[in-house]
């Protein structure tokens, strides 16, 4: 079964390079360009993984982050935040509200899509 | 018939009383409740000043000189005014100095001068002992008439008498043993007798009351009213002159030296000293008897001229002798009861002066006389002694009875004579010698030992020579004719009209030579000679004493070393063993420790040894007895000045300090506030940094993105790539602007940015850049109006900074504008002193609450919309950054939703461009 | 301590009117064989003068408050 990825960003540079990269590796890619689309977004269908950016408009990505693992449903959603803030705070925040992984922009593909199958393997 | 034991009994009874009240007051003290801690009591003390010479004689002199005894309660009156500075300081200076008499004051002040304090004492003794005799003389002679009752006999010379039948004899005797029974108790290291001064309170409420009672009775019992009395009096004139006094410049003359002597004597009789500064338990009780004193005053003489001038009527032979009409008047009138009152408010006001004139006396006599002789007369071996505190005792009552036994030989020598009945005044003289020594040494820090030894010896002398040789001679013991030729008949030396001077009584003559003696040769010499190290000290230890903490200063004056096993033993000689254990015992348990062994044996200590032995045998001895087991190392002049410069300076310090300290206070708020302002500005410069970082990793991010995607996949369409590499180009130079918006903003913000001012035509400013971003007008298809007049004047300003403005205006407009819908309008106009630039669209608008917002870095309104709006953030702050270097505005008017409209303004004249210049370059 | 000093300042200043009223000139005023209520007038007005600054001082030493 093909695994779901949402990316959630709102440069659309950044959108276009993370669905090729992801498209590539063979899985399903949806896009939300702020917060509150993210989470009508999963709400509509649950993906398995999301590249949630934190700088975004409306609902920022911790808030999101926050929604999605306060619903049980929504669990087992694994979340790599990606951010262009590389302050310790910043990431300590992130894994507090229940991400899975953190990335800093700019990051490496390599780095990137390793990251994402290794959390897709493991659950 | 009185009977002579009913005379007696009364009498002994009325001891017994005293007796009782003094023995309850020293219960009450032992008690630790005081019966005299109370102003009302301390002021009724203080009117021991009011003797038989007030009781008796303020009538006899009434009689023969009218309202001429008046300044005698007068000037205490007066001096009471001051006695909130001077009396106040005299007993601080005692109470930190645990002074025990008038001398040991004096002594204390000039160095503790065993020499002053005996000099002091001799003239006390000499001045005083006459007035004894007058007390014994006033009891024994009331006793005498009211023994004759209901006859009115004037007794005869005592002196007939024999000596065993002599009523004087006993007085004086009982006298002596009451004084010894509560003068000489235990040795107290403060020198208070509680139970003693309570008596002499009780003694001066009695004597008012007898004198009040005769005093109504003469005015209305016997006469019908002061009315009665003084219309009466208009008939007789011998009587009716004593209603006024001379009116000559003597008689005002002496009025006023007697009330001056008076004012002097009421601070220094040995017997006020006593009262108003030893016994004095609380210095507050003062603040009353400043009034209540002058008030028992008033009160025991207004009936004094109505007696004088109603006995002078009722006896008009002259038989009676004035100085007896108090009681010979109620005597005259069979008044039995009243007479026998009358002659126990005398025999009080005698017991009162004599009890508290003999216990000064004896502590002066064996503290500055005795002690000092006995301490240096090797062979006593006093030294070896362990308790000498038996030995201090017998002293003081052999002193008692001393003083006692002379004042009856005066009296039995004197009898009738002159020098009995002028002796109040004459021994007001010769305590007024004490003045300039004492006055002089609480505000006078240059007075030193010996001028105060040569002031007493010249005032003394002169006193002695004016007016105590001069009794003499009128009571026939000396030859008459060394007051009428003058001594070796030399006129200029005729004793009371001294170098000629005459006209004047002979007290204001004792007076004014005695005090121009005295304080001439005080005061001269005192500034003649260095003082010694001790008399500085001292001296400031007394003038300055409001100024310093109680005792904490006198041990600074001391250096040297001590043994806390030699001084123990020292004062326990004197004050008895288990005294001056516990007296240690308590200043150690003060400092914290629990046992005498625990002291050490600092300056302090020896500070608080020696001022525990001036309590019981006065300063100059303590002084002698503690050196003599001490180590003292001597203090140059220069040493003690330095003290005393360190004394002043750490006072000033401490103000200083204090005001130092307000200072910080005020620096440490601002200096809160400051760093509260650095913080915002670092938690600012933080949020700029993270901002800008955030702004460079966006575009890498998708460079590096794309780069990564194109060099690993070399299988992806042409179609593709060519898309990829132009994101990658598009977000290059995002990232170029970036850096370089953030560097000149840097520069602009530092000062650094170079200008390149010259007069700009905005006119063209404006084409120029509108053809710049035509492209984007263009693209979105938006509509442009310009509305830009010729005439505009030029301004001074640098034309590519102003372009990049209009570019940033032109640029933003376009962005918020929907496309094909959009309108911009640019307007040129002139206006007073300035040219205004508006750029004016037709977009989304700006709320009131981003408007200023907008202006910060990196403060887009980009959270309100759907989509990130481009640009760096950047833009805005250095368009205003720009315009105000060049002394014009930027801002922003708009309403969300219907369009905005930028506008700035710039100053014609360009000063403020060059002004700003001016400062950029400094 | 201030009011310590005004209240010393106050009985200063009872005390130099005191000096004033009992001597020479203002006692020579008064120093007349007449009479005022049936009481010879220098001695009424030497106790009035007592009285009066009795009262001053009380009223001074009475009514501080330290």
């Amino acid at each position: 079964m093909t695994k779901r990825i949402l990316i959630v960003d709102d440069e659309p540079n950044i959108v276009v390079s993370l669905e090729f990269l992801m498209k590539r590796e063979g899985f399903e890619v949806a896009v939300a360009g702020d917060g509150e689309a993210a989470l009508r977004e999963v709400e509509a269908k649950k993906p398995d993984l999301m590249l949630l950016d934190i700088m975004l408009p409306k609902k920022n990505g911790f808030e999101v982050c926050q929604t999605i693992r306060a619903n049980p449903e929504w669990r087992a959603i694994k979340i790599v935040m990606l951010t262009a803030k590389g302050r310790d705070t910043e990431v300590a925040k992130g894994t507090a509200l229940g991400a899975d992984a953190y990335m800093t922009k700019p990051f490496s593909t390599k780095d990137l899509i390793a990251q994402v199958r290794q959390l897709l393997e493991n659950s | 018939m009185l009977q002579g034991w009913v005379i007696a009994s009364v009498s002994f009874a009325y001891l017994g009383v005293l007796f009782a009240i003094a023995y309850y007051g020293d219960k009450r003290a032992d008690a630790g409740r005081s019966l005299i801690d109370n102003p009302t009591i301390y002021a009724l003390s203080l009117a021991v000043y009011c003797t038989t010479w007030t009781f008796y004689g303020s009538v006899g002199r009434a009689a023969s000189t009218g309202i001429g005894f008046l300044p005698i309660y007068l000037g205490p009156t007066l001096m009471a005014g001051l006695w909130w500075f001077v009396m106040l300081k005299i007993i601080r200076i005692s109470k930190a100095n645990r002074i025990t008499s008038i001398a040991d004051f004096v002594s204390s002040r000039y160095g503790k001068s065993q020499l002053l304090g005996g000099l002091v004492t001799v003239i006390a003794v000499i001045g005083i002992i006459p007035y004894i005799s007058l007390q014994l003389k006033a009891v024994s002679n009331s006793f005498t008439i009211l023994l004759h009752y209901p006859e009115i006999v004037m007794p005869a010379k005592a002196a007939a008498q024999p000596l065993l039948q002599d009523s004087a004899l006993y007085i004086a005797m009982i006298l002596a043993a009451f004084t010894i029974l509560f003068g000489t108790r235990h040795l107290d290291a403060t020198e208070r007798h509680e139970g003693m001064v309570a008596a002499i309170a009780f003694e001066s409420v009695v004597k008012l009351l007898a004198f009040l009672a005769v005093g109504i009775f003469v005015t209305y019992g016997i006469f019908s009213g002061f009315g009665d009395i003084f219309s009466r009096v208009e008939s007789v004139p011998k009587l009716k002159s004593l209603m006024t006094v001379a009116d000559t410049g003597a008689s005002y003359g002496s009025w006023w030296s007697l009330t001056f002597l008076s004012m002097l004597s009421i601070m220094f009789l040995p017997r006020q000293f006593q009262i108003a500064v030893v016994e004095n338990v609380n210095e507050r009780h003062l603040a009353r008897a400043i009034w209540l004193f002058p008030l028992y005053l008033l009160i025991i003489n207004i009936f004094v001229l109505p007696i004088a001038v109603g006995g002078l009527m009722h006896f008009p032979d002259g038989s009676v002798d004035a100085d007896t009409f108090v009681l010979t008047l109620p005597m005259a009138e069979r008044q039995e009861a009243l007479a026998l009152f009358v002659f126990i408010g005398g025999l009080s006001a005698a017991t009162g002066m004599v009890i508290v004139e003999t216990i000064a006396l004896s502590t002066m006599v064996c503290n500055d006389l005795v002690m000092p002789v006995l301490l240096r007369w090797k062979s006593l071996r006093l030294h070896e002694q362990h308790d000498l505190s038996g030995l201090l005792l017998s002293i003081r009552r052999w002193a008692i009875a001393l003083i006692l036994l002379l004042g009856y030989i005066y009296f039995r020598a004197a009898g009738e004579a002159y020098a009995l009945v002028g002796i109040g005044l004459i021994s007001f003289a010769a305590v007024a010698q004490f003045a300039p020594a004492i006055i002089g040494g609480i505000y006078w820090k240059g007075g030193t030992r010996q001028g105060a030894i040569a002031g007493l010896l010249a005032g003394f002398a002169v006193w002695s020579y004016t007016l105590l040789l001069p009794s003499f001679a009128k009571s026939g013991w000396l030859s008459i004719d060394f007051i009428r030729e003058g001594l070796f008949g030399i006129a200029l030396l005729k004793p009371q009209q001294f170098f000629g001077l005459a006209g004047l009584d002979e007290i204001s003559h004792c007076l004014f030579w005695s005090m121009l003696a005295n304080i001439g040769c005080y005061v001269a010499i005192s500034l003649r000679v260095q003082p010694s190290v001790v008399e500085t000290g001292q001296g400031t230890l007394f003038v300055d004493v409001f100024k310093r903490t109680a005792g904490a200063e006198g041990s600074r004056f001391w250096r040297g070393s001590a043994q806390v096993q030699e001084l123990l033993p020292l004062i326990g000689r004197f004050l008895g063993p288990d005294r001056a254990r516990a007296s240690f015992l308590a200043y150690a348990r003060q400092r914290g420790l629990s046992s005498i062994d625990a002291l050490e044996a600092n300056p302090d200590l020896v500070h608080f040894a020696e001022n525990l032995l001036a309590g019981a045998i006065g300063g100059a001895s303590a002084r002698v007895m503690v050196a003599s087991v001490v180590k003292e190392e001597p203090l140059g002049i220069d040493e003690v000045m330095n003290i005393l410069d360190e004394a002043s300076q750490v006072r000033a310090y401490s103000r200083q300090l204090e005001q130092k300290s307000h200072e910080l206070e005020a620096a440490t708020a601002e200096l809160r506030a400051a760093n509260e302002r650095l913080k915002e500005l670092d938690r600012l410069k933080d949020d700029f940094m993270s901002t800008v970082t955030h702004e460079l990793r966006t575009p890498l991010t998708s460079i590096r993105a794309f780069s990564e995607i194109l060099l690993e996949d070399p299988k992806i369409d042409l179609e593709e790539r060519k898309k990829f590499l132009a994101i990658i180009v598009k977000e290059v130079e995002r990232l170029t602007r970036l850096i370089n918006q953030v560097l000149d903003l840097a520069k602009i913000e530092s000062g650094n940015a170079e200008w390149h001012t010259a007069n700009i035509d905005l006119h063209e400013v404006i084409e120029e850049s509108v053809a710049a971003t035509s492209s984007l007008f263009s693209d979105k298809r938006i509509g442009l109006d310009m509305a830009l007049p010729g005439n505009v004047p030029k301004v001074r300003a640098d034309r590519d900074r102003l372009i990049q403005v209009m570019l940033n205006l032109l640029s933003n407009a376009v962005k918020f504008c929907e496309a094909e819908r959009g309108r911009v309008t640019v307007t040129l106009s002139a206006e007073e002193g300035e040219v205004r630039v508006d750029v004016k669209d037709n977009g989304s608008g700006i709320g009131e609450a981003d408007q200023n917002t907008i202006f910060e870095k990196f403060r887009q309104v980009g959270d309100t919309m759907t989509a990130k709006p481009q640009g760096t953030g950047l833009g805005l702050p250095i368009s205003r950054q720009i315009v105000e270097h060049f002394g014009g505005r930027l801002w922003v008017s708009s309403e969300l939703g219907k369009g905005a409209t930028f506008s700035f303004t710039l100053p014609l004249n360009g000063n403020g461009a060059e002004r700003r210049e001016e400062r950029a370059e400094k | 301590m201030n009011r310590s000093i005004l209240t010393g300042q106050r009985l200063a200043a009872v005390f130099l009117l005191g000096f004033v009223l009992f001597n020479y000139p203002l006692i020579a005023l008064f120093n007349k064989p007449a009479k005022l209520f049936d009481i010879p007038l220098l001695y009424l007005y030497i106790f009035a003068a007592w009285a009066l600054l009795i009262g001053l001082m009380a009223w001074v030493i009475e009514s501080r408050k330290d």
